[in-house]
């Protein structure tokens, strides 16, 4: 390949990486705090029609955004009440909001099918950076303002996981939550707070799909992407930061499959990413045991007083 | 905060089956209702709606055949994935699995040139080994290294899509169709038969139904089943116990994707006669099926029901889309909103409000039912 191609390859597997990276930095934090969410796809496909929707009605790209994060929001106060407050099945409830989520958007989304979006997100340069030879056509040049804010929402969150007080009880809900009681924290709002905050960021995913990289709605346009920050926060060991290396790797496995499609049939290239998200589970099962790379010891069970 | 008002939850020691059944069915007249607020939102009056939908889905023999021909693959798909969910496998892969069993049956009949009383069975093995294989993957991985079964069943959907999409733009395009994305058509002899001029292809459904008899009985009265029930309710007891719960696990898990398989068998062989587009084989059947067992309650029996209710569903989505120019993603909300009502209607199986008693304060011994 020439070198502009690998840097054009770069830049879109930036690009591509966004709303994985979105997603994911939002369920690492849920899981954190000890909650599973399946709800992920139903978020981000929710707040893809919303996003788009509210800016195609009003040319405003930035309120569309602002409607997706409140819409993938609403979706994760549902799961989180069903899941955290009533204590029942969280992988259940996860997958119900996901199934509820891609029939509404159907429902709602279907007389917008197709249109072009009129005022979307608009491409930004890093002035000076972008000059740098390579690095600045492959990470600086015609990105959306969302990729940069992905990557500092995740040097942030990672600061605050690891060296904020908030970080400390966030983390030891989702470790040892009888503890986290028993200090006085209260779990459930705990929880639900951080799920309520992974569905915005799930939302923004949605959004940035529909505003930006791809300004137009299609029916389930999320296409597993959801799923697929799923095994990134599993394949990242539910670290903010090495979540971004793992939504770089897959967005340039997306790509990948729109640039060989000369070679190979595209198809086949397609189901790539899936399939290579069952090989990166399974090095990372093979790497080590579930305890000893950092999956939080109560994810997935529900908090009841006075249970153990 | 109950306690303020005298009253507190206690833990259910046994709940009567009349009662589930109760709570199940609050749940779907519940998702009913908002569905009924979603007509209203479009302008649709929803007791005219509904009315319209009874009429021509229960009242009517045709409308009532493709009923039940819309559960056959939820049958087949949902029971499967009861036994499944009984071993604490989490298979969201139905979907997968069933385009799985079409291709294998699709390979059959358009390439395996046999008489038609054997090339019907020899579709369905095929199907069901198939399917079969295809939840063999997650299955090893998960009992072998512990890989997340959610995530890897859901990624084997999305690479069976694929791979559909790619048999039937490529390799196994058919010769006669010009601009379209279909296998040929599979030769008439070996189409499923069907009841009358209906849709309804009795082999799967009888299929379906033997595989309900064939699960009720090994769930209650095989040394198997009291292992699965073991395995479900505490792995480390199955464990010490002496069952093999690697071997058991992944058997229980191909068998439940199998049947899946043979869904897919039906789909093909008995509605669209060719491999077609993924999303016309299965209209999501697969993630329904979980709905279908969930609803079932570990029941295989219960699973003919929950199947026919969603089915139901199915047809009606085509009704809607006909008689009252609503989209049929409106399945999927209810389908959605269904399980979210079942869900939250949970602690209703497990607690129950009583008044405070001063003598019996620790009845935290919990008695968390499968759900």
């Amino acid at each position: 390949m020439e070198l502009d191609q690998v840097t054009y390859t770069f830049a879109r597997a930036l690009a591509f990486s966004t709303p994985l990276l979105w997603a994911a930095l939002g369920e690492i934090m849920a899981e954190r705090a000890g909650v599973v969410n399946l709800g992920v796809e139903g978020m981000m496909v929710l707040g893809a029609v919303i996003g788009f929707i509210v800016s195609q009605a009003t040319g405003l790209p930035y309120l569309g955004l602002l409607f997706a994060a409140v819409t993938g929001a609403l979706a994760a106060l549902i799961h989180s009440f069903i899941a955290i407050i009533l204590g029942a099945n969280q992988y259940i409830s996860g997958l119900a909001i996901t199934i509820f989520g891609l029939g509404l958007s159907g429902l709602i989304g279907r007389t917008w099918v197709g249109q072009p979006l009129q005022a979307p997100m608009k491409f930004v340069t890093v002035p000076g950076l972008s000059e740098v030879p390579i690095l600045g056509p492959a990470f600086f040049t015609d990105q959306y303002i969302l990729t940069y804010v992905g990557l500092v929402t995740a040097g942030l969150l990672w600061f605050v996981l690891y060296y904020t007080r908030p970080g400390l009880i966030l983390r030891t809900v989702g470790e040892s939550p009888v503890a986290a009681d028993a200090v006085g924290i209260n779990v459930k709002v705990v929880r639900m707070l951080t799920v309520v905050f992974g569905g915005c960021m799930a939302g923004i995913g949605g959004g940035y799909l529909s505003i930006a990289y791809r300004p137009s709605w299609g029916e389930g346009m999320t296409n597993g992407m959801g799923w697929i920050a799923l095994a990134i926060t599993i394949f990242a060991l539910w670290d903010p930061l090495r979540a971004v290396l793992a939504s770089f790797f897959f967005g340039a496995f997306f790509f990948l499959s729109f640039l060989l499609q000369k070679m190979f049939p595209p198809e086949l290239l397609t189901l790539m990413p899936y399939t290579f998200t069952i090989v990166a589970l399974t090095l990372v099962a093979l790497g080590k045991g579930r305890r000893a790379f950092g999956s939080p010891e109560a994810l997935g069970v529900p908090y009841k007083r006075g249970e153990r | 905060m109950l306690e303020r008002f005298g009253f507190k939850l206690v833990p259910r020691k046994a709940v009567p089956g009349y009662f589930v059944f109760l709570v199940s069915f609050g749940a779907i007249v519940a998702a009913i209702v908002v569905t009924g607020f979603i007509f209203w939102i479009y302008g649709v009056n929803p007791f005219a709606a509904y009315s319209t939908i009874v009429e021509r889905t229960l009242l009517n023999s045709r409308g009532l055949s493709e009923v039940v021909r819309k559960s056959i693959p939820l049958l087949l798909a949902g029971v499967g994935l009861v036994l499944a969910f009984r071993a604490q496998f989490w298979n969201i892969g139905a979907e997968g699995q069933i385009l799985a069993g079409a291709v294998g049956a699709s390979g059959i009949a358009l390439f395996v040139p046999l008489p038609p009383f054997v090339a019907i069975p020899a579709m369905f093995v095929a199907g069901f080994v198939a399917g079969a294989l295809w939840g063999l993957v997650p299955a090893i991985l998960k009992v072998r290294l512990g890989v997340n079964e959610i995530i890897t069943t859901l990624m084997m959907n999305y690479i069976a899509l694929y791979i559909v999409r790619w048999l039937i733009n490529g390799p196994w395009k058919g010769d006669s169709v010009v601009g379209f994305s279909y296998s040929d058509m599979f030769h008439r002899s070996i189409w499923l038969p069907t009841i009358g001029n209906t849709r309804l292809h009795w082999p799967t459904l009888v299929l379906g139904l033997l595989l309900v008899v064939l699960l009720a009985v090994l769930i209650t009265r095989t040394k198997l089943g009291f292992e699965i029930r073991m395995l479900g309710e505490s792995p480390i007891a199955a464990k010490y116990s002496g069952v093999n719960v690697l071997f058991t696990t992944t058997m229980l898990i191909a068998l439940s994707a199998g049947a899946a398989g043979l869904a897919g068998v039906g789909e093909v062989a008995g509605i669209h006669h060719r491999l077609v587009e993924p999303n016309s084989i299965s209209l999501g059947f697969g993630y329904t099926a979980i709905i279908v067992a969930m609803l079932a309650r570990g029941s295989p029996v219960a699973a003919v029901f929950t199947a026919l209710f969603l089915g139901w569903v199915f047809a009606s989505g085509d009704i809607m889309k006909v008689a009252l120019g609503l989209p049929f993603q409106i399945t999927g909300v209810i389908n959605g909103l269904v399980l979210l009502f079942m869900i939250s209607s949970e602690p209703l199986l497990r607690f129950r409000i009583a008044r405070v008693s001063l003598k019996n304060p620790e009845t935290a011994e919990s008695e968390t039912g499968t759900v």
